[in-house]
């Protein structure tokens, strides 16, 4: 998702009855459906996962506003621009939550910004892909958000109190997301036969990344074991992705729009559908820095952070000139 | 126990020993809604100075209309309960059903009171 293939303790979960006092009752409020708190006791464990998995969540937030703010400047009206630029903004305040989410676990902004723009941290796969006409901002809408909703409604109920508290505040915002998308992709769908080829493209380029969102299986991973355990992860990647071709697949169909699938069928059995799935070794090598876009979506924010500097040098240096010479003259 | 400090103990500027990293500093923000009674804490940011933390608390938290009042506070002035204060803290006034009102019985012809 956001936040894929967070790795956590790489122990298997333990027994309550291996726990010592502490860690157990520890569990025991998470059991019990307790929020935990920044100044709460807890495992070495959580508060790193934690602080993986939300700075991952929110890199994908900040470096996510890229691919649509390409479109910005050459929005096809004024109003369907003043409506991305307003989408792109909430995705940066998105961003700001998630990494005070993190900072309360007791890492600085700084150093997670650091660890973005080095490579040590990373941001959701389908980031590093291109946008490539109009229609892609219908499809990002859509399929990305509508992908990013499905696995942040579960996460408003996580165990950690500022993680939880961020999911709802973004999860308010994300269904003008994924409409506006929508809104797109319906104006396109329905319109002249270019119109529809392009979004019939678009739907083809974003389909199969969109459902790597999720990450691969995890069903038999120790990873994942614990982060459920811990409930900062409430379904497996599997549930998810379910899910959302469910949901997404009859929304397809109402656009007249066909899902890039021979193998797509309604399974009455199971009552979803079957589905392929998508290349994971393409997944495993845009995870490793080799998708289209990798090097343009690093090299930008390393540059916004290396241009800013002297913004944030100054206005720091001016904020404590200010203060001194406040508590010379008291 | 830890005295109070800072409402996030872990937060780099809450650990004085840690050597300190040039960043502007963590401001809570709160808020008061258009018919809300009082400012409610929303999230935290960064800013350089006070009139900053202002400014982007506006372009973050006031979005939608949220609000009609900002205070922000520099998140190091905030002095926090403990947890593990929980008890000694609140259970004293769980004994004390008598502060509520529901437990004095007065009679129907006494009228409304
Ligand atoms: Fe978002
Ligand atoms: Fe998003
Ligand atoms: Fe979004």
């Amino acid at each position: 998702m956001y936040a894929q293939m967070v790795k956590s303790t790489g122990q298997g979960v333990k027994s309550l009855d291996d726990m010592e006092p502490q860690e157990r009752a520890f569990q025991e409020r998470i059991d019990a459906g307790d929020k935990i708190e920044p100044k709460d006791w807890m495992p070495d464990g959580y508060r790193k996962t934690l602080i993986r998995q939300i700075g991952q969540h929110g890199h994908s937030e900040i470096v996510g506003q890229l691919p649509e703010g390409n479109w910005i400047t050459r929005a096809p009206t004024l109003e369907r621009k003043a409506i991305l630029l307003a989408k792109v903004q909430d995705e940066a305040g998105h961003g700001l939550y998630l990494y005070c989410a993190a900072e309360t676990l007791g890492v600085s902004r700084d150093e997670l910004t650091e660890d973005l723009l080095s490579g040590k941290m990373k941001y959701s796969s389908i980031f590093n892909y291109p946008t490539l006409t109009w229609a892609d901002m219908g499809a990002v809408g859509w399929l990305v958000d509508g992908a990013a909703i499905m696995n942040q409604v579960p996460l408003q109920r996580t165990s950690y109190g500022p993680y939880a508290r961020a999911m709802v505040r973004i999860c308010k915002e994300e269904s003008f997301h994924q409409r506006q998308g929508y809104d797109i992709m319906m104006k396109m769908a329905r319109g002249t036969p270019a119109q529809k080829r392009m979004a019939q493209d678009a739907l083809n380029r974003f389909w199969y990344p969109s459902l790597m969102m999720f990450g691969p299986s995890d069903k038999d991973s120790v990873h994942s074991a614990q982060s459920m355990a811990w409930k900062i992860k409430m379904n497996t990647n599997d549930e998810l992705r379910q899910k959302f071709v469910d949901q997404t697949v009859p929304q397809a169909e109402y656009l007249g729009l066909t899902v890039p699938d021979e193998t797509l069928q309604w399974n009455e059995g199971k009552g979803g559908y079957d589905f392929a799935e998508p290349d994971w070794s393409e997944f495993f090598d845009v995870i490793k820095g080799n998708g289209p876009c990798n090097r343009e979506r690093l090299a930008a924010r390393n540059k916004a952070w290396d241009d800013g500097k002297w913004v944030r040098d100054g206005l720091l240096a001016h904020a404590e000139k200010r203060a001194s010479k406040k508590v010379a003259a008291e | 126990m830890s005295a109070p400090n800072s409402a996030y103990p872990d937060t780099p500027e809450a650990q004085p020993e840690k050597p300190k990293r040039h960043e502007w500093p963590l401001w809570e923000i709160f808020i008061r809604g258009q018919h809300g009674m009082s400012h409610r804490h929303v999230g935290s940011l960064h800013a350089a100075d006070a009139e900053m933390a202002i400014k982007n608390a506006r372009d973050v938290y006031t979005r939608r209309n949220e609000g009609v009042s900002i205070w922000a506070v520099q998140a190091s002035h905030i002095a926090a309960s403990s947890p593990s204060h929980k008890g000694p803290l609140y259970e004293p006034s769980e004994s004390k059903v008598y502060r509520h009102p529901t437990f004095f019985d007065i009679p129907d012809e006494v009228g409304a009171m």
